[in-house]
């Protein structure tokens, strides 16, 4: 009977299909009222300062009499540790994943690979009491600074957040890399050296691209870190030792206490919408290199 | 057979458990707001439920203003904050049918402090404004070595800011130089670890093992003169309920006022009322 059959195996076969669908579903669900729960706190505030106050503002006054809701300095902050920590941690995490696939006996690699995967599972708030014991007073009086709660504290401690994520990411790209690729370039006459930077790297910059990616959004979003180690000040950084304060230290250290309906706790909420759109932004260019690896 | 009679007593044990549990849970009690009174209020919750077994007092800190939202909504019986309700507050407890009384619960100081090494040992409540305004920017200017002043401060929303803001800003805006310290306990790891640094912070927490607290034009912050009030930077913390106290809630705040429950607000560094 094999019509019985095929319809109990459309049967077996729906039941997970709609299980899944509705899961999924329930995720995008969940994302769309989060998204509508955003917009709807943060926009009221531009009944109190238009668009260009808030975004060329350069004082941070939240509860003053006016209040001042000028969040350059803080859209600055974000964008200054996301920027140093990533010049710090992207290269760094590449060449850790360079080593560890075409340098570093197999043996030796499992060890350090082991080691990367501790050093992701390190809890944000450990980091950020490390750079506000030990960091802070060793930068404060070894560079003779003002403090050494500072961009560069910050931006150090995100680094060593996002190297695991880089490293790990960008190593599997360079693994899926085909073998035969390097066979045929040392056949070729290639040296290793030649055969890493002009093969291998190459094959894999899609995958190292959006590790890297990955990693400036794990940086952007970052909370505990910031707050605790970059000084929080509502600064224009002018140097890397400079106090900063990101939107997200901002958010999670002034929501707390804030009045509900003022000015200042929708300022937050829209903080929270700049942020979204950061990261918005950051995913479009990962699905754009997906696509173009597709097309290839 | 043996085995179903002793799931069967497993359940029955499971269904009284959860029976009398129900029971239990309507007495409850829940204490929301400011991290500043969390230590005390969770002490005198725990050794509250010690002599009135069959209460439930559970303790959330948050913030002042969500202590305010959580009584204004009607999700906590007691706000727990450490500054006067804000007008505005008041008005929108009132619109939704509210009506939040105030009990001082316990008296604090707020302490300006600096690194031990530090020479400077008072500073006038002026000095104090200059610094943080901006416009003292050298330890030389106020007695100390020529040294520029890191100046740490708290966080605009936080009640300690709104104390000092009050006392010794007089409104005048802070420099946007300071370093934001995001709580109390924080604040006193990095003023600990400058030697340039200044802050200020609630007596409770000013551990003089690792930094110095100053005077404040001769008066040093102690108990005595944050309850007589004649340090410029005392403060009262604060209960709001909704209405007259009832019940537990009442039970509950007598016992903090007595001088049973007053021990536990010295034990974590407060000021008693008496």
């Amino acid at each position: 009977m094999p019509g019985r059959e095929e319809g109990r195996r459309n049967l077996s076969e729906a039941a997970p299909r709609r299980v899944i669908t509705a899961v999924a579903m329930s995720g995008i669900l969940v994302m769309v009222f989060i998204l509508l729960f955003l917009m709807k706190e943060g926009m009221p505030i531009l009944r109190d300062a238009s668009i260009t106050e808030l975004a060329a503002g350069r004082l941070w006054y939240p509860v003053s009499s006016p209040p001042l809701f000028g969040m350059m300095p803080l859209i600055a902050g974000s964008m200054a540790v996301t920027l140093v920590s990533s010049v710090l941690a992207i290269p760094f995490g590449v060449a850790l994943a360079l080593f560890l696939t075409e340098i570093c006996p197999k043996r030796i690699s499992g060890f350090f690979k082991i080691t990367l995967e501790i050093l992701g599972f390190l809890p944000s708030v450990v980091l950020g009491f490390i750079g506000m014991t030990v960091i802070a007073p060793y930068l404060q009086v070894r560079l003779e600074l003002l403090s050494g709660l500072n961009l560069m504290n910050a931006s150090m401690l995100l680094g060593v957040m996002i190297l695991p994520t880089v490293a790990t990411l960008s190593e599997e790209s360079l693994h899926a890399v085909p073998q035969s690729q390097r066979d045929a370039s040392y056949a070729l006459g290639a040296t290793r050296c030649e055969t890493m930077f002009k093969v291998v790297l190459p094959g894999a910059s899609r995958g190292i691209a959006q590790a890297a990616i990955l990693g400036v959004m794990r940086s952007l979003g970052e909370t505990m870190v910031v707050l605790m180690a970059s000084g929080g000040a509502a600064l224009l950084p002018e140097s890397v030792f400079d106090p900063v304060r990101p939107l997200t230290s901002a958010v999670a250290a002034e929501m707390g206490e804030t009045s509900v309906g003022s000015g200042h706790y929708h300022a937050l909420f829209f903080m929270g919408c700049i942020l979204l759109l950061f990261t918005l932004v950051l995913n479009v260019l990962v699905i754009k290199i997906e696509s173009r690896r597709e097309a290839n | 057979m043996r085995k179903s009679r002793a799931a069967a007593l497993c359940f029955a044990v499971l269904a009284a458990a959860f029976f009398s549990g129900a029971a239990w849970a309507a007495e409850e009690l829940s204490i929301n707001g400011s991290t500043t009174i969390l230590p005390f209020a969770q002490s005198t919750a725990e050794a509250f439920m010690k002599i009135s077994p069959g209460t439930r007092v559970s303790v959330s800190g948050g913030g002042s203003g969500n202590g305010a939202k959580a009584l204004i909504d009607g999700v906590t019986s007691i706000a727990a904050m450490s500054r006067e309700m804000k007008a505005e507050e008041i008005t929108a407890a009132k619109e939704k049918g509210r009506n939040p009384v105030q009990h001082i619960v316990a008296v604090d100081c707020i302490v300006p402090i600096v690194h031990p090494s530090n020479p400077v040992s008072d500073l006038t409540a002026d000095q104090l404004r200059d610094i943080y305004s901006g416009k003292i920017t050298n330890w030389k200017e106020v007695g100390g070595p020529d040294k520029s002043i890191a100046v740490i401060g708290r966080d605009t929303s936080s009640g300690t800011y709104e104390v000092w803001n009050e006392k010794i800003m007089e409104g005048t805006p802070v420099t946007p130089r300071a370093l934001i310290s995001a709580s109390s306990g924080a604040l006193v790891q990095s003023v600990a670890g400058n030697t340039l640094s200044i802050g200020y912070d609630s007596l409770g927490y000013v551990n003089e093992k690792i930094v110095k607290a100053l005077t404040i034009e001769g008066v040093k912050g102690t108990p005595d003169v944050a309850r007589s009030g004649t340090i410029i930077t005392s403060r009262k913390l604060f209960m709001y309920t909704d209405g007259n106290p009832t019940g537990e809630v009442k039970k509950y705040l007598d016992f903090l006022v007595s001088d049973d429950g007053q021990k536990y607000v010295a034990r974590e560094g407060f000021v008693t009322l008496k």
